[in-house]
């Protein structure tokens, strides 16, 4: 079943929780809404199911609209933050909840009901827990138990809050498996919350970043980290570098600090970001750029080793982070007040009146033939 | 429940046991001693003149009269304080904070001038009551009187139990519980009733407790009249100022029985709870 | 799946998600409006329909400012003695083990759950000069019974649970790493005391004080059969009002409730926003 949002915003007292925002989610889809607390995004999927009620727009279901269809009457599966499993209820008695109090006329009876509950918890892996309380189950248990109870009544929609929020990484990974495999096979639409950029791209086929009550972009998750298109988009999905400055007779210039723009206009307060795999540190600078930089820590757990730099000669508003390969570091052996230079291969312009940024590619024919001299680091580097 | 090996302060022997020592004598003083000396007087006459006492005629009546307006005052504020509490932990709106205090009033009033404000109403001079003395109603001086001050004065019992508990365990499972599809009748009787229910039965044996004993508001409305508007707190008056001490304490052990029983009531409750909050604890782990 | 919905839009206009708002709201309004506002408003009126120098002269009576005059002394004494007893109690049955201890927490409760009237009897006979206790003050020459003193021994018993109730929680939840940090910097125990248990404490121990003298100054039941009830010497307010209505003359009585009223009222209101005040530095929010 395909969701459309249509204008829909929501107010709080003075707080506006969101901006008149649409949304179009294509049947069959695994969407997440992705963003920092308060940016609206739990607020939408309430709104959604119907826990929430807009105070403008439409939400419709499969083109019918059901902006004013009570909760109850909407079907869909909502699997709760904090789970809200019925704390005196067994977990057989929690899943089967949702059958027992339907109207007569539709109610399966109680050997039907007993089978379904039965088949769901063989689904969720739960079998030999039938007759246990919540608080007797562990955090994962709880949330299988919170979505066999939520897809007891065959939704078509199912709508998950922070559903791996309070779980150990673990766990997590295991059940953000499990709920992919699940979906392709089962072919609900499912929408979830979270503040997990690695989850939503990992999970979703669609995202939706938000922020203030705005949604700022809406991509595949490959799109999304290729061109992010704003500079809250790519400040959220993982640490950037930045360098803010004047541009005069295409170069960006700021302290020691420069790179060129070639044919840029002149213009004031231009911040240029880079990501952490889109810089190369080197011993010289390149023709194309000129960032001095001091070494500060070095973090070596993970599959890259993490260096974190200030900037010399010049200012950034947070130090600087570039990854390095462990055979790089393991070349170089950088230590705290090392000098070098950051090189970068890619970056993304944002000028002063835009919100989308440009972006600029250095070409590796353009970079400096410092590169290609053999002084001993820096010979790794490039080659990496 | 707690570890010894935190270091506090107070804990040497010297000053723990002084402290407990000193404590328990203000306990013995201040409650034990005055809740055994009610049973003493009572029987101090003997078990015959103890069952005598209790059985008169005027005792008796004035019994069934405190249970039958105590029988009536209990599901009128259960009702009332479900409803309310309903009202003030799951739904915001305008002035529910005000309505939070309103409840408060009849703990504040002095039971005197609740009684005062319902004769002022419904007195034979009152704005109200007045009108019904034109059809031949009276309220005040019998026992729709006393009824409407029990109500009064134990009307945020209930609800006083309930909002803190309801307010703290959330509307996620109700919320939950519409989502699957269940009615209000539903929602109340399958998820709301099973967590609330022993904090509902404490306020009912809190209601009640105060319903049988009330004194001051009944007084003034109830006129006094032996055999008819006598319920049992106003008889232990009547007795003991015509100097039948041990009368008015036969009649007091039957209050202060009431009184145990609603104190083991509330210890019962409270172990329960705290065994509730306990599994949700490890819940958290 | 769309006729469903469109009749689900007729039966279901309500924005709410939980059901019940419209129905409990009513209930909730219209319990409130009969039980507590309009027999307020009764009384607003008819001392509304006395002329200001009736209404002064019936308020300032010399008899009635004695009273007053009694009435907040005794509540002060017997709260503050509360505050005394109910921080030592607190303190004991939270700090410590000792055999009973369920059973003193149970008894705790006693004078919420006795019956006013009961406790007032009981008080009286033990303090009478016959009494367990009055014969042996009466030998120091401490005379309680029909005394103002008797007033406060009665008060204190009526409202003793409150500090103990309000202490409790907080000395539970008390963060025993401050407590740690303070002794291993050398503090003595009176030091720890003063400047890390009892900053956090007083809040509360305010509160209970503050609600056990509003307790104190409406107490009737218990304190009129030790008070003695002598003019100017040992008569509460709430007997004024009780005199006055037993000479039938309901402006009088009136009057001096109002005074009651708007008092308790305010202290009512005071005692709630002091509360969401320290609540709100507590958790801050």
């Amino acid at each position: 079943m395909s969701i459309r949002v249509e204008n829909v915003s929501k107010r709080f007292g003075k707080f506006q929780a969101l901006e008149p925002l649409s949304l179009e989610i294509p049947d069959g889809q695994l969407v997440g809404l992705l963003g920092p607390s308060g940016s609206g995004k739990t607020t939408l999927l309430r709104i959604i199911a119907g826990l929430e009620s807009a105070d403008t727009g439409r939400i419709l279901f499969h083109g019918d609209d059901v902006t004013r269809v009570h909760v109850r009457d909407r079907r869909v599966g909502f699997v709760f933050q904090h789970y809200a499993l019925f704390r005196h209820m067994t977990v057989a008695e929690n899943i089967a909840f949702g059958l027992e109090v339907m109207p007569k006329v539709q109610r399966p009876n109680a050997k039907e009901i007993k089978k379904r509950v039965h088949d769901l918890l063989e689904m969720v892996q739960l079998g030999q827990l039938a007759n246990r309380y919540p608080a007797q189950l562990s955090g994962g248990q709880k949330q299988r138990v919170a979505l066999a109870r939520a897809l007891a009544m065959q939704p078509q929609v199912l709508l998950l809050d922070e559903p791996f929020g309070a779980l150990d990484a673990k766990v997590r990974k295991d059940l953000r498996r499990w709920l992919r495999n699940l979906h392709d096979e089962l072919h609900f639409t499912s929408v979830f919350v979270t503040h997990d950029q690695e989850e939503a791209l990992e999970l979703s086929d669609q995202v939706v970043v938000m922020s203030a009550g705005k949604i700022e972009q809406v991509d595949t998750p490959q799109t999304l980290y290729a061109q992010p298109d704003s500079r809250f988009v790519l400040g959220f999905l993982g640490h950037i570098n930045v360098l803010q400055g004047d541009v005069n007779q295409g170069r960006l210039s700021q302290g020691d600090a420069w790179i060129t723009l070639n044919g840029h206009p002149n213009a004031k307060a231009v911040e240029c970001y880079f990501r952490p795999h889109e810089v190369k540190l080197q011993t010289q600078p390149s023709p194309t750029a000129h960032l001095p930089l001091k070494v500060s820590a070095v973090s070596l757990i993970g599959a890259e080793v993490r260096v974190e730099l200030e900037a010399d000669g010049w200012s950034s508003p947070e130090p600087w982070e570039v990854g390095i390969s462990h055979a790089e570091y393991n070349a170089w052996q950088p230590m705290r007040g090392d000098r070098c230079y950051a090189v970068p291969e890619v970056g993304h312009l944002f000028s002063s009146d835009k919100t989308e940024p440009e972006l600029i590619q250095w070409s590796q024919a353009q970079q400096s033939p410092v590169v290609g001299a053999r002084s001993s680091v820096v010979s790794l580097f490039a080659s990496a | 429940m707690r570890t010894s090996a935190h270091l506090r302060i107070g804990d040497q022997p010297w000053v723990k046991w002084s402290l407990i020592t000193l404590a328990l004598s203000l306990v013995t003083l201040l409650l034990l001693v005055p809740l055994f000396a009610i049973f003493a007087q009572a029987f101090s006459g003997g078990l015959e003149s103890y069952i005598a006492n209790v059985t008169d005629r005027f005792t008796l009546h004035a019994i069934g009269l405190t249970l039958f307006v105590a029988a009536l005052t209990v599901p009128i504020n259960l009702v009332f304080g479900v409803f309310l509490a309903w009202l003030v932990t799951r739904f915001e709106f305008p002035g529910r904070k005000l309505l939070i205090t309103l409840i408060d009033i009849p703990f504040a009033v002095s039971p005197v001038v609740a009684g005062l404000l319902y004769l002022l109403l419904y007195g034979s001079n009152g704005w109200i009551g007045s009108r019904l003395m034109d059809h031949d109603i009276q309220l005040m001086f019998s026992w729709p009187g006393i009824l409407m001050v029990t109500v009064f004065v134990t009307c945020p019992f209930v609800a006083r139990e309930l909002i803190p508990l309801m307010q703290q365990q959330g509307k996620e499972e109700e919320e939950a519980g519409v989502t699957l599809g269940a009615s209000g009748w539903q929602l109340f009787r399958r998820i709301t009733l099973p967590n609330i229910q022993w904090a509902l039965i404490y306020g009912v044996v809190l209601t009640n407790a105060r319903a049988v004993g009330e004194f001051g508001a009944v007084s003034v409305v109830s006129g006094n009249i032996r055999g008819e508007t006598n319920t049992l707190p106003l008889h232990v008056e009547l007795l003991y100022q015509d100097y039948n001490v041990v009368g008015a304490f036969a009649s007091s052990s039957l209050l202060a029985g009431i009184a145990l029983l609603t104190l083991f009531v509330k210890s019962f409750v409270e172990w329960r709870q705290a065994r509730q909050r306990h599994a949700l604890n490890e819940e958290e782990i | 799946m769309s006729l469903a919905i469109t009749s689900a839009i007729s039966l279901n206009p309500s924005k709410r998600v939980l059901p019940g708002f419209a129905l409990s709201l009513g209930i909730s309004l219209l319990f409130i409006s009969l039980i507590l506002l309009l027999p307020i408003t009764g009384l607003l009126l008819q001392t509304a329909g006395m002329s200001w120098n009736e209404y002064w002269s019936v308020i300032s009576d010399p008899r009635v400012v004695a009273s007053y005059k009694v009435t907040l002394w005794a509540a002060a004494w017997a709260s503050a003695f509360n505050g005394v007893v109910g921080l030592l109690l607190a303190w004991v049955l939270v700090r410590y083990e000792f055999p009973g201890k369920r059973i003193v927490d149970a008894l705790m409760d006693l004078p919420f759950a006795l019956p006013t009237a009961v406790a007032g009897i009981t008080l009286s006979a033990l303090f009478a000069e016959n009494g367990w206790y009055g014969s042996i003050l009466a030998e120091a020459g401490i005379k309680v019974a029909f005394t103002p003193l008797g007033i406060i021994v009665a008060m204190s018993f009526t409202s003793l649970p409150f500090v103990v109730r309000t202490v409790q929680p907080v000395l539970e939840d008390l963060a025993v790493e401050d407590e740690e940090a303070a002794i291993s910097m050398g503090g003595s125990d009176l030091t720890v005391f003063r400047r890390v248990i009892f900053p956090s404490l007083w809040p509360a121990l305010l509160t209970g004080i503050a609600l056990s003298f509003t307790r104190s100054l409406g107490e009737f039941g218990a304190v009129i059969f030790i008070a003695g009830n002598m003019p100017y010497v040992s008569e509460i307010t709430s007997l004024m009002i009780f005199i006055r209505l037993q000479e039938f003359d309901y402006a009088a009585a009136s009057a001096i409730a109002s005074v009651v009223l708007l008092a308790s009222l305010i202290l009512l209101f005071l005692i709630n926003i002091w509360q969401a005040f320290y609540l709100r530095r507590i958790h801050g929010r």
